[in-house]
Parts: structure tokens; sequence; C-alpha cells
């Protein structure tokens, strides 16, 4: 039931992503990527440090009990995503987070959960309705 | 990535294998639980997103049985079809799932019904497909800003990185 997702869907929207699956079908698939990248609970906390503002590296490696080279480590995973950039100041480096991505996929997600959920209180509802002698039924 | 907002429902998207996973508590017992998942007139009133209209045209909700039931509103209908393939009471419900128009877009549902006590119950559900590509199209179908432009936007970036 939770593919059904949307309370826009058209036939031509998902024909569309339908085609899209087709054509990308041996692509490498950048959105798994990127929840890839958020499934690491120190990525994740580097992109929450992220944004707030840019940070260096060695910034960025501070609070943590790790190496400077484990967290270049963690920023190159989540470079390869998309999630950041290194921005050109040749001296500093700061990395910068791509705020647009990160919340397209938070977006996405989050309207998934809430349909889901929209579904579920009207499910609240329905229960409140029923009578009580499942039980007997049931067990 | 999971997003847990404390009485609600929570996402979990598994980064490793092409499945969502959708979990939320219910102040009810199991068995009305179960129960507003297999009876077609109570899953009717329920199911799909909010101002759309559901008809049941079959609800042979039993192991080896089948469902189809037509989803309309807002100048739109679909048919959504599937076969029950393991129903225990007040515990699991093995199901698959199908928009008719992408015939070969199935998801293998797992619906769990876990009993909380105090008459609350935990569903848990499950939807897993077979590409990662497909599982993200779920995720964004309908998106103002769908799979495509976030796609090509992620395109944009990598090229320029």
């Amino acid at each position: 039931m939770e593919l059904y997702s949307t309370n826009r869907l058209t036939k031509v929207d998902l024909r569309h992503i339908f085609n899209h699956m087709v054509d990308n079908a041996a692509a490498r698939d950048p959105l798994s990527d990127v929840f890839s990248a958020l499934a690491d609970p120190t990525r994740r906390d580097i992109v929450a440090r992220l944004a707030v503002s840019d940070a260096t590296v060695t910034e960025l490696a501070q609070p943590y009990d790790v190496t400077v080279q484990a967290v270049s480590k963690h920023l190159k995973v989540l470079e390869e995503a998309g999630l950041i950039t290194k921005t050109k100041d040749a001296q500093r480096r700061p990395v910068h987070l791509e705020a647009e991505v990160f919340d397209l996929m938070t977006k996405w997600i989050e309207r998934y959960r809430r349909l889901a959920e929209e579904r579920y209180r009207r499910l609240d509802a329905v229960l409140e309705t029923m009578p009580e002698y499942e039980k007997e039924e049931g067990k | 990535m999971t997003t847990n907002t404390k009485h609600e429902t929570q996402i979990i998207v598994d980064p490793d294998v092409p499945l969502v996973r959708i979990i939320r508590e219910f102040d009810a017992p199991v068995e009305k639980v179960f129960r507003a998942h297999t009876d077609p007139e109570i899953f009717r009133q329920w199911t799909g997103p909010n101002g759309y209209e559901n008809e049941i045209e079959t609800f042979d909700c039993r192991t080896g049985g089948s469902y189809r039931y037509k989803t309309s509103g807002d100048g739109w209908e679909g048919w959504f079809r599937g076969s029950f393939h393991e129903i225990r009471p007040n515990e699991v419900i093995i199901q698959t799932f199908n928009y008719e128009d992408i015939p070969d877009g199935v998801s293998l549902d797992r619906i769990e019904f876990e009993d909380l006590g105090d008459g609350r119950t935990r569903l848990t559900s499950t939807s897993l497909v077979d590409s990662f590509e497909g599982r993200d199209a779920f995720i964004a179908s309908g998106m103002e800003v769908g799979v495509n432009e976030g796609y090509q936007r992620l395109d944009e970036i990598l090229a320029a990185s």
C-alpha cells in the first residue's frame, strides 16, 4: 500500500517516471548514493553542521575522536553523492553544503511520510467507529 | 535515513536494499487494526490519499487470494491490484501491490501487526521493489519536483564539482 504515495498522481507523471526508470536501468543511481551517504551518523552530523555554515576539514574534524583523514573519507562520500562541494578558496578550501540537493531528498521522504500519516489518521478515525466484538472473533 | 516525529508515522528509506518501511502505532487492539486491513468495507474507508474515493471490485483476503480496486478523485482514476500471498490473523499480511498502468512495477509488501498490550498496536509496513530507481521513483511520484528534475539537478552539481 505504501507505494501509493500521492494525491497528485497522474498517469502522465507515472509514465514519465517509468520511462526514466527504463532509460536509467543500467545507470548508477544518484539518489541511492545520497541515501547511502546519509545512512552514516557521522556524515549526518557533518551535514547538520554544514547546514549552519561552511567549514574547513580541520574545523569539521575537531569535535570527533577521529583523524582528519577519516573525516576526509566521509567528506569524499558526501561529495560523490553531490551533497557537498569544496569551494574554490585555494587556501582554506572550505566545505559547502549543497542545501538544495539535501532539501530535495528530505522533502521527497517527508512528503511520502506525511501521505502515510494522513492515511493512518483516517485509519485512526475508522478504528474509533469500529465495534469492539472482534476480540472473540479474532482469537 | 530516518525521520521520526513522536507519535507520528516513522519512515525508513533503506540505503542497501530497495525498500521503504513505514512504522506507526495505533490506540486500538491488534484484532481491530488487522480487520481494518482485511475487511473490504473498512479498508475502502481509509486507504489512498485524502479526498479520494475507493471502489472495491475484488477483495479475497486469504492466502492465495487477490484484490483489485479503483481509486478516483481530483479528475483522476486508477486501478490497483495484487495477490495475497500469506495471511496470518493479527500477525502478518504478505501481498503484492501494483498500479495497473505500470504492470512491471510490482512491490512486495509485508504488513506486520504487533500487539503492544493495553489495547495498542504497532503496524510495520515494508514495501520492496526490484530496483533502487523504482523505489526512488515511487517515493518521488507526483512531487512538484519529480525524480527527473532531482536527477538533473544532481547531474548538474556532480558535473560542476
